[in-house]
């Protein structure tokens, strides 16, 4: 998904910049105060272990392979806040020293590739934490199902994006189904493989894994029998249902409709809508037969990335001011 | 082991494009590369007029359009989708070589494939002009914060030792018969990036004390004192002022 130059207008790359730009300071503030003067050396081994992570070729099937994106296990083994950083770094050397994602594409592809699986991904973990059992096991669930989400919602981002700066006329459906649907299938190897990543550094180093700081020792080493076969299986599931979901929308696709509509030569006569003056790109939304649905669903799109990303911003800020009072009460204590 | 000191992409030279001071070639490519996203679709003469520029300053820097060439094929996948577009596309139909295709979509076709191509080659005539450690100095000069371009500089640093490692637990594996084909089978493959995961940090905790031996304050010390001068500035600022000029005039003549 390093997407070059061009792929969007540039007043959405712009925006999608100065938005990047903002996130980034703060995670950075947020960085120093977990990690302190440790998050140089810290922060840059382990964006270099990222780095390398992309470069793990796993098998997918018949021989194919995959390779690991790494922005929701950054952000589960790390915090979200380094995390987003760190693979907000790697990012950007990609663009700039390997030329691997086009300079004006910065603002969005650090948006989608860091900051949106980072936080919106630790989003999802921490609330699937919630209603898994608090071991090992519901960590390394958690860590699957959230890093494989996390891989759609990145391709939900870069739709939402292209309603409002497509560079072609290709509509928002056929690029939201295109999309979501082909990193639903990368969602599965991404989630397969965060979950053992993270399984093996809790089996070694529970403590290094900071969406796991909450479990004491002997949970950290208690395992429930979950079948590697029934996980992927499971995630196979996950993957359908989203894939239906995805495919009801698809179904009013107006392809043909358009076509007819085009060759009949009333096509011109539907465009002038009241969505003529509206900050969507033109592109987009034309020769949509909905409209409305389209908007509507790209709304509620909109709205799940939104919450899940402010909740894994929120769940940080929490987790330092509980931190601070603790720190704070342990010193009152001392005295 | 001999690790390069350098990146795939750097390729040495000693060119006046190679010469000029980084903080300039970045803010100029970046200039450049937004000059040529607002410029319109249809004003087939700035774009000329932008890769023609683009030749000159490869042809100055001597890394040779072979290089430039093989290293454009990073973008192939995003100008076989462009190439989609016209069938996807919708609007008014023309008909090419016997196919109808969208008009709208030919045009949107042709803006993704200038814009990227320009914009690649900018991002590796900036990578092989300009060593990595160079390159962050300039961002730094940029204001891009220090804590950023440090932590970016310390994994350009590990990045080779770490590939490394990993190369090699891929050998160990593969030298035990470990050949895996479906992704049922990637366990090993998820567990030694796990084990990679907790090497890194602890070799982060231990740069760490190192450097905190060495006198370390929480801020690195800026090696490469020159800055640019007036001469360098203007000079740079030659190609993206010209593209900028270019595509106002064509938004303006519309």
């Amino acid at each position: 998904m390093h997407a070059p130059d061009g792929f969007l207008n540039a007043g959405t790359a712009a925006t999608t910049g100065v938005i990047s730009a903002g996130a980034i300071g703060v995670s950075l503030r947020q960085m120093r105060s977990t990690l302190g003067d440790k998050q140089v050396p810290l922060a840059g081994v382990t964006a270099a272990f990222i780095f390398a992570a992309q470069m793990f070729n796993f098998p997918v099937a018949a021989g194919t392979t995959g390779h690991l994106l790494g922005g929701a296990l950054a952000a589960i083994l790390l915090g979200p806040a380094t995390g987003a950083v760190v693979v907000t770094v790697v990012v950007v050397v990609q663009a700039l020293a390997f030329a691997d994602g086009g300079l004006t594409a910065l603002g969005y592809n650090v948006l989608n590739m860091a900051l949106v699986p980072a936080f919106g991904g630790y989003g999802m973990f921490v609330l699937l934490r919630r209603v898994l059992p608090p071991n090992a096991t519901g960590v390394v669930v958690a860590t699957g199902l959230a890093a494989g989400l996390s891989v759609p919602l990145s391709a939900m981002a870069f739709s939402i994006e292209w309603l409002f700066g497509a560079a072609a006329p290709v509509p928002f459906d056929t690029v939201f189904v295109a999309m979501v649907g082909v990193h639903l299938l990368i969602g599965i190897g991404e989630g397969v493989l965060s979950a053992m990543a993270v399984g093996a550094v809790l089996a070694a180093r529970p403590d290094l894994v900071y969406g796991a700081r909450d479990l004491t020792r002997a949970q950290a080493a208690e395992r429930s029998r979950v079948g590697l076969r029934a996980f992927v299986i499971g995630g196979v599931l996950v993957a359908l249902v989203f894939a239906t979901v995805v495919s009801q929308f698809a179904a009013p696709d107006p392809d043909g409709l358009e076509r007819v509509a085009t060759d009949q030569g009333f096509a011109d006569s539907a465009q002038d809508h009241a969505l003529a003056t509206s900050p969507f790109a033109d592109y987009a939304t034309q020769g949509l037969d909905n409209e409305t649905l389209s908007l509507a669903v790209a709304g509620i799109m909109g709205v799940v990335i939104t919450l899940l990303v402010g909740l894994g911003v929120a769940f940080t800020v929490r987790d330092r001011t509980t931190r601070r009072r603790a720190a704070e009460s342990t010193s009152a204590g001392a005295r | 082991m001999g690790a390069r000191h350098t990146h795939p992409l750097y390729v040495h030279g000693h060119s006046r494009v190679h010469r000029l001071a980084p903080e300039v070639k970045v803010a100029a490519a970046v200039a450049f590369v937004f000059g040529v996203a607002v410029t319109p679709r249809q004003a087939l003469w700035v774009f000329a007029i932008d890769a023609v520029m683009l030749l000159v300053v490869v042809a100055l820097s001597g890394i040779g359009p072979r290089f430039v060439l093989t290293r454009l094929l990073v973008i192939l996948p995003f100008i076989a989708f462009a190439f989609f577009i016209p069938f996807v596309g919708s609007g008014e139909q023309v008909e090419v070589l016997g196919v109808a295709v969208s008009r709208e979509g030919l045009w949107g076709m042709w803006n993704v494939v200038a814009k990227a191509t320009i914009g690649a080659t900018v991002s590796i005539l900036l990578a092989a002009t300009t060593e990595v450690p160079r390159l962050l100095t300039g961002m730094g000069r940029l204001r891009v914060p220090a804590t950023l371009t440090a932590i970016a500089s310390f994994m350009v640093r590990y990045l080779e030792l770490l590939a490394g490692e990993l190369r090699r637990m891929r050998i160990a594996m593969a030298s035990r018969g470990y050949d895996p084909r479906w992704l049922w089978q990637a366990r090993p493959v998820a567990t030694s990036a796990g084990a990679l995961f907790i090497r890194s940090y602890e070799r982060g905790e231990r740069v760490h004390a190192a450097m905190l031996a060495r006198g370390y304050t929480g801020t690195m010390p800026e090696i490469d004192e020159r800055r640019a001068t007036t001469g360098e500035w203007l000079a740079g600022a030659l190609v993206p002022v010209v593209a900028w000029l270019a595509a106002m005039v064509a938004l303006v003549a519309g």
